[in-house]
């Protein structure tokens, strides 16, 4: 990094506060009755962000693999909870968490190792420095992805299952009778990261070119910088999603080609 | 006539139904009375392999675990009182529409009508439209959960001659009715169920 990025100090982050501040009055104003949830989640922002930035300037000052893939499997296990945590009918038992999360765990680490590995060539390969950056980008979206597909299928699943368990009693294989519903589930994980990559540099500014502009990086670095990461994002959403929406297929029905909407909990 | 004996049940049972023995020959048809809630559909589906259960069912001397589930369906077909649909109109769901057009005249139903959006249809035709679809695939064993439940009196009677044509020409059948005298009419023997528990009505024991 060559030269000029401004620091902050704390006073700029106050005065940058008082415009959550005006969210909260125009909550009690409005009676929108939101004040309260945007000074948590203010004040949540800040500890957890706070948090994070300990734990990075630790773990790049030690530079370990150990530690550095302790990290790297803690925001896993967080992305893990969150995919479950947006799903309307959970699996039940071990599904509920593990079937997401092993999903995003396969796809999130290998998109990064397979970036740490070739395109980015830090020294060591595993230098948190990259690889925690990476994987929290490829994570994010990857994750979200999941959540979205893995909704779709257990949703339409649950809503179609006349039409399934017809197809089923007339003698198709749960493939054949799943197939339509398997494919829109995928697609519905896949529509955020192709919107994202359309609007890319015409409606958004992705916040990573942004950062790395502010921070002085030439905009054609940084650029550049940016379309590896929204491939890497694209790769990892898309792996992800697919084995996801698939196992929860396979989970959904059993090798004797029934419907087993009795493994989701109750509505 | 095919004699013999074809479908062969043994301790058939799943939460909500009680061990089950059947024994059914070919062109041989019971009936499955009982109120509502007594395990009726849960005895179908069961045969069907449709929920996990516990017991043996064979056909022919095979069991069904020998071969796939959708090898087993396609012999032993059950048919649901409120069958599904996935595309809009009746003649996407048959694998050969023009097959389908000859067998909708003796059930009553206007070959054309496979063209018309299902949305637009009555419950009894739907019904019809879905025995269609498992007449065509001409199963061994139809398994008929009320399968004349919204048709009137000379619409049942169309149905229950299909249905008779079918099992002199070997196939066997196992539906569910509310309809005393159609199961008196058709078929040799009555499965009276409560509770999930399963008992020949005593006068037509005689198999």
């Amino acid at each position: 990094m060559t030269a000029s990025y401004i620091t902050l100090d704390w006073m700029d982050l106050i005065l940058a506060a008082l415009l959550v501040i005006l969210n909260g009055v125009l909550s009690i104003w409005l009676h929108l009755r939101m004040e309260r949830q945007f000074l948590i989640a203010a004040l949540r922002m800040c500890v957890q962000l706070g948090l994070m930035g300990l734990v990075l300037k630790t773990l790049f000052a030690l530079v370990s693999p150990v530690l550095t893939g302790l990290a790297v499997l803690v925001m896993v296990l967080f992305a893990g909870r969150e995919i479950m945590a947006r799903q309307e009918r959970k699996f039940q038992g071990f599904w509920a968490y593990g079937l997401g999360t092993s999903s995003v765990l396969f796809a999130g680490t290998l998109v990064m190792l397979f970036a740490l590995a070739t395109q980015i060539q830090a020294d060591p390969w595993y230098h948190p420095r990259y690889a925690i950056p990476l994987l929290g980008m490829i994570l994010g979206n990857t994750m979200t992805g999941i959540a979205v597909g893995m909704n779709t299928l257990t949703e339409r699943v649950a809503r179609d299952k006349n039409a399934i368990e017809t197809m089923l009693a007339l003698g198709e294989t749960r493939g054949a009778a799943l197939r339509p519903l398997v494919r829109s589930a995928v697609r519905n994980g896949l529509i955020p990261i192709v919107n994202a990559m359309s609007a890319a540099g015409v409606v958004s500014l992705p916040g990573m070119m942004t950062g790395q502009i502010l921070s002085g990086v030439e905009p054609l670095e940084a650029i550049k910088y940016q379309i590896l990461v929204m491939f890497l994002i694209a790769g990892g959403t898309g792996i992800g999603v697919v084995i996801a929406v698939h196992a929860a297929a396979a989970r959904l029905s059993d090798t004797r080609h029934r419907l087993r909407l009795d493994r989701l909990e109750l509505e | 006539m095919v004699a013999g004996l074809m479908l062969k049940i043994r301790a058939l049972a799943r939460p909500g139904l009680e061990p089950v023995d059947l024994d059914l020959a070919a062109g041989e048809a019971v009936a499955l009375l009982g109120p509502s809630g007594s395990g009726k559909t849960l005895l179908l589906r069961a045969i069907a392999d449709l929920d996990p259960n516990d017991g043996s069912v064979g056909l022919d001397e095979r069991d069904r675990n020998a071969m796939t589930a959708p090898q087993w369906r396609h012999q032993v077909t059950y048919l649901a009182a409120e069958p599904g649909w996935w595309s809009a109109r009746p003649a996407d769901h048959f694998a050969d529409p023009a097959a389908a057009r000859d067998l909708l005249p003796p059930l009553k139903l206007a070959p054309e009508m496979l063209d018309r959006p299902i949305a637009e249809l009555s419950t009894g035709e739907r019904q019809r439209i879905a025995l269609a679809r498992v007449l065509i695939q001409s199963p061994q064993v139809m398994l008929l959960d009320e399968p004349t439940s919204v048709l009137d009196q000379e619409t049942t009677r169309a149905v229950e001659a299909v249905l008779r044509a079918r099992l002199d020409a070997g196939a066997a059948l196992i539906f569910s009715t509310h309809d005393e005298s159609l199961a008196k009419r058709l078929a040799s023997r009555r499965l009276r169920m409560e509770n999930g528990r399963a008992s020949f009505e005593p006068e037509s024991a005689i198999a």
